[in-house]
């Protein structure tokens, strides 16, 4: 039996995720926000309330960014639930960090689970360790986060096919759906839709949430635990969200913001009611 | 003097996976559509529940390998050389070698012996492409026997493994008591004028290149470089030392692979002139095997004529 989560608790780690995120990416001036700050809410969900995710635990729940681009939110979700030090999150994208550009599994064994960045990857992989629990009769539930472009990638058509012929229902497959891709509108670049269609008719289960809403984002990933088919979350999300000016804006999918664009983000965020900002000695913002 | 038996190297492989099913639990298949063509059907039916069928889909293929290895099991993951190293080579690079994926990439078909299939179907870089990635170790077994050691020993190693197997059915060179170590050549014949180095199947054409090149009283060395990574460089730095020249052999393009390696090597180590026998910068074409190796002049008198151009330089002076 599920315990209900503490959305004030998520809310604020929510948006500790998102400062952290940000402040990561304008200390070296490097880093995509905009799907980060999109998937604030998500890897809260995930790492503050539904997954069991001990590293050291081999029944441990798996996650999988295949969209690598957005670790940055992946690797504040990390240090918030205790893998690494905070201290860390200023080293991102700089010489010698563990905390790649894109999640390497050789500088973070058992926190990525596989490496990823070259979209359409991430979700095989996920496919693969899936499988392997099924076969050691483990009880992980394996999430895979791709973004809604990456679905043009023609492996992720067939991993979903992979999963479906398999049986896996222990994967979760979350389809960050903001609608924007680095050039532009992916209904205007190469449609995806009808998506929930098209999830149906390739044998998941497909449902839709608010990828903003806690609580809903919670339900979905709870409930496809216990799916006989693999289960497809549809998470609507804005790029860029929490900051007004670059909320639904492609631009910001690989731009950092500059330092005062930093400030002003972080003051339209707001403070987190549960958490503090992490300590970056000398930094800027 | 006889012809040995011909065996196919891709049916010892298949019924070495079956003895390795029964040691190790651990270890499962997976091929695109091509089971019985790489003879892994003998594995899918002893161990059935460990056997996955992935479709047309080798890209996918190889990434659910990498996720069954990041998870424990030892995933021999099969297809067509051409199609794990050019078309699943984004997975094969990312999920597999940047992970350090314990996944073992075991393929039928390369070189030019694919015959009537064409240029489409014969992987005449896939060596090469292996090669460069970083923490790929690369196998091509000389024969059958050699095949079933290499399966048990790439099954051993800890990481990520491109197994390469030939389509014909090669002769028998080796015995049982041949040792087959993982970056260890072996030295199947001795001789100080020439080495002839080959890879694979190849190593035939490279002693029947020996006894010939001895009647003209040329005394050749043949090393079976069944891993070309990495790279038994310890022998090479003997054969330099020793002989005046090295001839490799290759079903493969001589940009990249086997000679390419050798000649990386011994410019470092002991300038040495270097012979290479392989297909040049082009793609092969429909064809018998046999006559595909001729007209791409991988044959037993190419071998001799190379090791004689070799061993009439002079060697440049110390």
């Amino acid at each position: 039996m599920h315990t209900r989560p503490d959305l004030d608790r998520l809310r604020g780690l929510a948006t500790q995720l998102r400062r952290d995120a940000v402040r990561m990416i304008a200390l070296n001036a490097s880093g995509h926000v905009g799907g980060a700050l999109g998937a604030a809410e998500i890897l809260a969900a995930l790492y503050g309330h539904v997954m069991r995710h001990d590293p050291a635990d081999p029944d441990r729940d798996r996650f999988v960014l295949s969209n690598g681009h957005v670790c940055a939110v992946f690797y504040a979700a990390l240090a918030r639930a205790g893998y690494l030090e905070l201290e860390e999150l200023a080293t991102f994208r700089r010489i010698d960090s563990r905390l790649q550009g894109h999640p390497a599994r050789v500088e973070l064994p058992d926190l990525v689970e596989t490496s990823t960045g070259p979209l359409g990857q991430g979700f095989s992989v996920a496919n693969g360790l899936a499988l392997a629990a099924k076969l050691d009769g483990r009880p992980s539930q394996v999430f895979c986060l791709v973004g809604d472009g990456e679905m043009q990638e023609g492996q992720v058509w067939e991993a979903l096919m992979t999963a479906n012929q398999l049986g896996l229902h222990n994967v979760t497959l979350i389809i960050s759906d903001n609608g924007l891709q680095i050039d532009g509108e992916v209904e205007a670049i190469k449609s995806i839709q009808p998506l929930t269609e098209r999830l149906t008719a390739f044998g998941w289960r497909a449902v839709e949430v608010d990828g903003h809403d806690l609580s809903a984002l919670v339900d979905a990933f709870v409930a496809s635990r216990t799916s006989d088919r693999p289960t497809a979350v549809i998470a609507h999300t804005v790029m860029g969200k929490g900051v007004p000016f670059m909320e639904g804006l492609a631009m910001w999918h690989g731009r950092a913001p500059s330092l005062d664009q930093a400030r002003q983000a972080l003051a339209d965020i707001g403070p987190s009611a549960t958490h503090a900002d992490f300590p970056a000695v000398g930094g800027a913002v | 003097m006889s012809e040995p038996t011909l065996v196919p190297i891709r049916d010892a492989f298949g019924r070495a996976l079956v003895e390795l099913g029964a040691a190790n639990p651990d270890v499962v298949v997976l091929t695109a559509d091509l089971a019985e063509a790489i003879k892994v059907h003998w594995f899918a039916e002893a161990y059935p529940s460990r056997f996955f069928q992935m479709g047309i889909a080798e890209s996918d293929m190889i990434g659910t390998a990498a996720g069954l290895a990041l998870a424990g099991k030892v995933p021999f993951a099969t297809t067509f050389a051409v199609f794990a190293t050019s078309l699943a080579n984004q997975a094969v690079r990312l999920s597999v070698a940047y992970n350090r994926a314990n996944v073992k990439i075991a393929v039928s078909h390369g070189g030019l012996t694919v015959g009537e299939d064409g240029a489409t179907h014969q992987a005449i870089e896939d060596l090469a492409l292996m090669r460069v990635l970083p923490g790929m170790t690369v196998v091509a077994p000389c024969d059958a026997v050699a095949a079933r050691k290499a399966v048990f020993a790439v099954a051993a190693l800890s990481g990520p493994v491109y197994l390469r197997l030939g389509r014909v059915p090669t002769p028998i060179l080796t015995t049982d008591d041949t040792p087959f170590e993982l970056g260890r050549a072996n030295v199947m014949r001795q001789g100080d004028d020439v080495a002839i180095v080959s890879i694979g199947a190849m190593l035939d054409l490279a002693l029947k290149a020996a006894e010939a090149l001895a009647g003209r009283g040329i005394e050749a060395r043949v090393v079976d470089m069944h891993t070309l990574k990495p790279l038994d460089t310890s022998a090479l730095d003997d054969a330099a030392h020793s002989c005046r020249a090295i001839v490799t052999v290759e079903e493969h393009t001589v940009i990249g692979g086997l000679g390419g390696a050798v000649a990386e090597h011994l410019a470092r180590t002991r300038p040495t002139r270097v012979e290479m026998v392989g297909i040049r910068d082009t793609f092969g074409e429909s064809g018998p095997p046999d006559r595909l190796l001729h007209k791409y002049g991988i044959t037993v008198h190419a071998v001799v004529e190379a090791a004689e151009r070799a061993v009439a330089t002079r060697r440049a002076p110390a």
